[in-house]
């Protein structure tokens, strides 16, 4: 029994294991060989320039232009409304799914635009993964074939599966309490569980860019701090998005913050700033707790 | 310059291919659809005439061999007095379900026995009215109109009561707590505030289970039989639309076959009128 | 006539309604559930009837006879109920022909009409412009608005003698298939359970699209957030959480083809004997009651032997939905299907929407 608690201990703590082989060279090779969270890469930024998003005739996102750095940690913050998930879903073009919602303007993921008509949406996702709001873990899957399911679309070979599958799961911090039910079904899991089993989902298929769309807003305090800690790790290997309504949490991870209000961009800048000296009134206002 | 990893072609072409695939069941699912309407025009149009419409099936061997107006007739006939059996006797069980029994023990196994009544054949509601009804020879008569409506109406009560109850829980408790507070006993209540405002869904229901009683042939086989005339007598044999076709059908005359599909194609498109009337009373509803 | 303030005649509070005030609603409470009652003793009294009924025949050959027996022959049968060749008790009304022939008929229909009604939901519900949805499901909702008869109609004039190169075509293509082959007659199973797949469409199509349509935008969503195609979507995000609704709708297809009777009894060919392929004509228990009826109704053993065939029916149609219903609840945790009723009436459910 202790010897079993032991190891659990270590794979949850310890994520960077020794045994694991040392990553490769970005972009050469293929996605599922490179899924390992110990080592640093450069990931791509993203710039988005005069976005406008509309559902139906209403325009919610009224010409936004925001840059979001390579490896950094970005909090979008606003009252409810101020269209920060709109955002968030138009850069992985998640947006148009909704009835009826379309965007224009550029997105670029380095200097490549997303909403060039040639691309391919599936191949903008692949690069540019999503946690949504509340655990979206597949219902029907077991633990190993959530975390599977984006690699299996791509046909990765069975050991490559398996392997890949193991070091999302560590790289969330999600292996020491899953491992031995790996088979069982992923909405067994508490919410937490399930959120960094989404996320270790996402992380399997090895994107770029990881959008965060209120990731812990449905999750209790220790949970939601695990995903914080863990938003933290990733940034050593993914440009991270991140939607809150949470100010501390925006404090707490993020480098820089961008205030939005009624779809436009009121300011963007390092988190301290924001939350110490804004520079408009109506930054001040919100991060103060006058409205919102 | 960046490139995004390409989606392999195989994953394009799979896509492509079952999108296609589906689109194309969906036409092969309507391709039925547009060919019985086809056929009904292309060989039922020929057969409508006036004598069509006014004269009633003769039996003669040779020449004219009649038109459809006992069919027509008696197929209102029988379903009017279908409806107005099941449907009271519908609406009265779904206010039960709404009103009273909601979520007792009881009211969920009437709910239970209502789903499984929906499937049971329309063949063994015509036995059950030929052994309870025509062999014992109630009224004094062996097959007789009232009794085949009393077996489209077994085929019918699931149907007006299932969608009755839809309707009556779209009626906002707000609505009924409303009138309550005001001291309304509980029957005026349903009287004058629920009914009222489903009024419309529940005609909509109505309608459905109408559109559906009109075309069953099976039921009316065991328990009206087939009379050439018409007959105002609901204790008789009548004649009827499915029953007229389904025995020209089984004739060597050419005549009368063309008259099936006449008859077909008038059956049809009764059932379809009352369809389209029935959702333009639901689209009435959804906005009242 | 005296009137005080705080009470009525009797001494009562106010707050008291009297009986007599009281009356209409305990008579409508009453009567309501009464009437509910007397539904369900109904069907129950109509069922006990029918195994009454059904008893004559299962006495003269055995119940279980009545099942396995390969010997529906009526011209061993002389009006006074006894069998003429073998003097034998179980001579004729061994029913199975029939039970295999509606078992035959029924899955043809299921392998034909469930994929056709499951890709048809598809499509409509995740694959199709937005603004063509409603049109294209009342469409294929009126299919179920076409009375049997008529498609018996059109089976016979127009699906037999169209289909009958295309039949032979299949038997002499197909031949080394079980079941395959020969000399196809026009009427046969496989006419028959064309034309049940046709009927089955609609009400399997509308459960599975009214399933299909509960699947939580969050699970498609992820599948689209990982890369996947729209048909990649279909498949990890869509099909499996409403696989138990679509078995529940096309359980329900089952029970309908089972006991549909005049399409089938058009084109079926209404052969007692248990043909060889399914190109060969053949019989159901729904087909042989519609079609023997005439004759049968002054022999009562013969007329007893129908019964039964529609006890059959009966229970088996009853055990069919049941099964059905379980998988269709289950898919649809707490509220209770709607599309269930027929597949017509999804414009109450529509309204309800």
């Amino acid at each position: 029994m202790n010897p079993e608690i032991d190891t659990k201990n270590k794979d949850a703590t310890d994520v960077s294991s020794p045994d694991q082989p040392a990553g490769q060279p970005q972009q050469t090779a293929e996605p599922a060989r490179r899924a390992s969270t110990e080592t640093k890469r450069t990931a791509h930024s993203v710039t988005v320039e005069n976005l406008r998003a509309y559902y139906g005739g209403q325009e919610s996102i009224k010409g936004m232009s925001i840059k979001f750095p390579a490896n950094e940690v970005t909090a979008l913050i606003g009252p409810s409304g101020s269209g920060k998930s709109t955002v968030v879903r138009c850069i992985n073009r998640m947006h148009e799914e909704i009835p009826g919602a379309r965007a224009e303007g550029r997105v670029m993921l380095d200097d490549f635009d997303v909403y060039d008509p040639k691309v391919d949406v599936t191949a903008v996702r692949r690069a540019i993964g999503m946690v949504f709001q509340k655990p979206n873990p597949f219902p029907t899957m077991s633990i190993f074939d959530n975390v599977a399911a984006g690699l299996r679309l791509t046909g990765t070979k069975s050991d490559n599966l398996r392997e890949t599958v193991h070091k999302a799961l560590r790289g969330v911090g999600l292996w020491g309490e899953v491992k031995n039910r790996l088979n069982e079904p992923g909405i067994g899991l508490s919410g937490g569980q399930q959120q960094r089993l989404c996320i270790a989902r996402t992380i399997a298929i090895e994107p770029e860019v990881i959008l965060m769309d209120e990731p812990a807003s449905a999750l209790d305090p220790v949970s939601t701090l695990r995903i914080e800690e863990l938003v933290e790790e990733l940034k050593e290997r993914y440009t991270i998005v991140i939607v809150t309504h949470n100010m501390q949490q925006a404090a707490r991870i993020a480098d820089t913050t961008a205030f939005m209000l009624e779809g436009e961009l009121i300011e963007h800048g390092p988190t301290n700033k924001i939350f110490t000296t804004p520079e408009d009134e109506r930054t001040e206002r919100y991060v103060t707790g006058k409205f919102g | 310059m960046t490139q995004l990893a390409p989606i392999s072609s195989r994953r394009r072409r799979t896509d492509v291919i079952m999108r296609g695939v589906l689109g194309a069941a969906t036409i092969v699912a309507l391709v039925p659809l547009v060919l019985v309407i086809y056929y009904l025009f292309h060989k039922g149009l020929s057969a409508w005439s006036k004598n069509f419409f006014t004269t009633d099936p003769n039996g003669n061997f040779l020449g004219y061999p009649g038109g459809i107006r006992s069919a027509i007739l008696g197929t209102i006939e029988i379903v009017a007095f279908a409806t107005l059996i099941s449907v009271p006797i519908g609406i009265g069980v779904a206010l039960y379900l709404t009103e009273y029994g909601k979520d007792s023990k009881f009211a969920n196994v009437v709910r239970y026995f209502v789903d499984v009544m929906t499937g049971v054949p329309s063949i063994v509601f015509g036995l059950f009215i030929y052994i309870v009804l025509v062999l014992a020879r109630t009224g004094g008569s062996t097959f007789a109109a009232w009794k085949g409506s009393i077996a489209l109406s077994l085929l019918m009560l699931p149907i007006v009561i299932r969608s009755s109850e839809v309707v009556l829980l779209l009626v906002p408790g707000s609505l009924r707590e409303a009138a309550l507070a005001l001291g309304a006993p509980r029957w005026r209540v349903v009287a004058r505030v629920v009914l009222p405002t489903s009024l419309s869904g529940l005609v909509t229901g109505a309608l459905l289970a109408v559109a559906r009683g009109a075309g069953e042939t099976a039921p009316l086989l065991f328990t009206v039989a087939f009379a050439q005339s018409l007959t105002g007598n609901l204790n008789q044999s009548m004649n009827s639309l499915p029953i007229q076709i389904y025995n020209d059908i089984q004739s060597p005359r050419a005549e009368v076959v063309t008259r099936a599909w006449g008859a077909a194609l008038t059956l049809v498109l009764m059932v379809l009128l009352l369809n389209l009337i029935a959702r333009a009373a639901s689209r009435r509803s959804r906005l009242g | 006539m005296e009137a005080s303030v705080t009470t009525v005649s009797g001494g009562r509070s106010v707050l008291e309604r009297s009986p007599l005030h009281r009356l209409p609603d305990q008579v409508l409470q009453w009567g309501l559930s009464a009437l509910a009652a007397g539904v369900l003793v109904l069907i129950a009294y109509f069922f006990i009837r029918l195994i009454g009924q059904s008893s004559t025949a299962f006495s003269h050959i055995g119940f279980l006879n009545f099942f396995v027996r390969d010997n529906w022959d009526v011209s061993q049968l002389q009006a006074s109920g006894a069998c003429s060749a073998s003097g034998n008790a179980a001579c004729t009304f061994g029913a199975w022909a029939l039970v295999l022939g509606t078992l035959i008929t029924s899955a043809i229909a299921l392998i034909i009409g469930v994929p056709v009604a499951i890709a048809t939901a598809l499509f409509v519900t995740e694959l199709c412009p937005r603004r063509f949805r409603g049109a294209l499901a009342i469409l294929v909702d009126l299919l179920a608005a076409v009375p049997s008869v008529v498609y018996g109609l059109w089976g016979v004039f127009v699906l037999i003698p169209r289909l009958k190169p295309f039949q032979q075509w299949l038997a002499d293509t197909f031949s080394f298939l079980p079941f395959v082959g020969g000399t196809v007659a026009g009427p046969s199973y496989f006419i028959a359970g064309l034309i049940l797949a046709i009927m089955i469409l609609p009400i399997v199509s509308a459960i599975a699209r009214e399933v299909i349509s509960t699947v939580p935008s969050e699970h498609k969503e992820a599948a689209l957030a990982l890369g996947a195609t729209r048909w990649e979507m279909i498949r990890i995000a869509v099909l499996p959480y409403s696989r138990a609704g679509i078995t529940g709708g096309a359980m329900l297809g089952l029970g309908r083809a089972i006991g549909e009777t005049i399409a089938v009894v058009l084109v079926i060919g209404n052969s007692p004997k248990l043909g060889d392929q399914i190109f060969s004509q053949g019989y159901t228990l729904a087909a042989v009651i519609a079609n023997e009826f005439g004759e049968a109704a002054s022999t009562p053993v013969y007329r007893s032997a129908l019964f039964a065939a529609g006890l059959v029916l009966f229970v088996l149609t009853l055990l069919v939905n049941i099964i059905a219903r379980r998988y269709v609840v289950r898919s649809t945790t707490g509220k209770r299907m709607a599309a269930d009723v027929v597949a017509s009436d999804t414009a109450v459910q529509g309204a309800a929407a």
